[in-house]
């Protein structure tokens, strides 16, 4: 059964919705207590990386999230703050992943925030993306991006340049995409952590 | 790559969608929830709700839908229409919104832009401007295009997008219905003057259309009401011409 952290930071009714017509089951985490009933955890989050950051903070789970060994996505913002820091808010953060979050520059060619659907290229073999297709394309809408790294980038995705898609660290997984809003390939990618 | 974006519009006024859909497997044409579920399964790539319900239930018929179609539909969706407050947006995100689209509320208090963003970010809030030319200038409108404003339409969708606007709704009230094509010189002028997503309505009524928008203005997506629901465009044959045409999409 899948742990949902709650810390205040964005709405999660879409993401329920999505594990309800899976048939995954969830249920949430508010203490550190409430870990012990779980054996795999999801960070949502949309909004403000650092605002995020200080939300997570105060509910005191900050040391036993960094602790955790069972797997665990964050995704968007819940990914971003797996990260070392956030240019949004000029934030430190849980340093799971020793790499930075950083803002698209954004013109008049590639506008911020990256909306839409762009495609995800797979990068190493990792259950998390069986049975979707390189270059299946899932739902994003974000400004600031986890730069590309050779060591924890999953998945990549282009826009301006090349950035994480997806990161990979031991049992700690995150998708900067939104897989509840991203089809069925989306949906395929959440059944898969729920089966990691 | 980003894909360009394939946007059917719905009108919903009590939970219903009014304007007649023609859609041949339907079992309630005006059920929002069902047709939504239609479009996502044909490819659409977002879904835009106008809620014209004039209740003072409204609040509360709106939070209704937008849940039910977060249930069921794996795509994401904006909620428009009588967005005043803060308290709006708060309710509509909670249940399952991924953008408001503000439109006269903005006009009226521009601030509100300000504070939507501040309150949950900008990716989180549409401004819809409805524009239409008086006098040789293109003017933003209310009230569906009958009532003229004092604001030219690119300075204000300038102002919007400093306020914290994250994607722009732009509809040509003189295109609008006439299925003759998009307001392709306002749309390119707009796209080329803002970093942040526009959105084109309003005109069209052929794949041709379609075609020519994104080729002329280079918007980031188009959408469209009455030729989806009347099945005279089928999404997934607009988006294969499209491909033809090397304009990128999700297929």
């Amino acid at each position: 059964m899948i742990g949902i952290i709650r810390y205040g930071a964005g709405n999660i009714f879409s993401l329920t919705a999505a594990l309800d017509r899976l048939g995954i089951a969830y249920g949430m985490v508010h203490t550190e207590a409430d870990l012990e009933g779980f054996d795999r955890y999801i960070i949502p989050g949309v909004g403000h990386a650092g605002a995020a950051m200080h939300k997570l903070e105060s509910t005191g789970l900050v040391p036993a999230i960094k602790a955790l060994n069972k797997p665990t996505l964050g995704i968007c913002v819940g990914m971003q703050l797996m990260t070392a820091y956030s240019e949004e808010g000029d934030a430190s953060l849980l340093n799971i992943f020793p790499i930075k979050t950083l803002k698209f520059p954004g013109d008049t060619e590639f506008k911020v925030p990256h909306t839409g659907w762009n495609q995800v290229f797979p990068e190493k073999g990792n259950p998390l993306f069986t049975g979707i297709p390189d270059g299946s394309h899932f739902y994003y809408v974000h400004s600031y991006f986890i730069e590309y790294d050779t060591l924890y980038t999953l998945a990549s995705t282009n826009y301006i340049h090349k950035f994480s898609a997806s990161i990979w660290h031991n049992n700690f997984y995150g998708v900067q995409f939104h897989p509840e809003k991203s089809g069925v390939y989306g949906e395929t990618l959440l059944k898969n952590f729920s089966n990691i | 790559m980003l894909s360009k974006r394939i946007i059917p519009c719905l009108d919903v006024k009590d939970g219903r969608t009014v304007k007649g859909v023609n859609f041949v497997d339907l079992r309630d044409a005006g059920d929002p929830v069902e047709l939504a579920w239609n479009y996502s399964q044909q490819g659409a790539d977002e879904l835009v709700f106008l809620d014209i319900t004039a209740t003072v239930e409204r609040r509360k018929t709106m939070v209704e839908l937008v849940k039910a179609v977060a249930r069921q539909i794996n795509i994401p969706f904006t909620i428009g229409g009588g967005i005043n407050e803060i308290a709006d947006a708060d309710a509509l995100l909670n249940a399952g919104a991924d953008k408001i689209s503000i439109n006269s509320a903005a006009v009226r208090n521009p601030a509100l832009i300000d504070e939507l963003a501040k309150a949950f970010g900008v990716q989180f809030v549409v401004i819809a401007v409805d524009t239409r030319v008086l006098n040789g200038k293109n003017i933003v409108h209310l009230n569906g295009g009958r009532l003229p404003t004092e604001k030219q339409t690119l300075d204000w969708i300038q102002e919007a997008e400093s306020r914290g606007a994250g994607e722009i709704l732009l509809t040509s009230m003189d295109h609008d219905g006439t299925k003759g094509g998009f307001d392709n010189g306002l749309l390119k002028q707009v796209n080329d003057a803002v970093n942040i997503p526009v959105i084109a309505s309003g005109g069209a009524g052929a794949v041709e259309h379609f075609v020519d928008v994104f080729h002329k203005t280079n918007v980031d997506a188009a959408l469209a009401a009455s030729v989806f629901h009347y099945g005279e465009i089928l999404i997934p044959d607009l988006k294969t011409i499209l491909k033809e045409n090397n304009i990128e999409v999700r297929v």
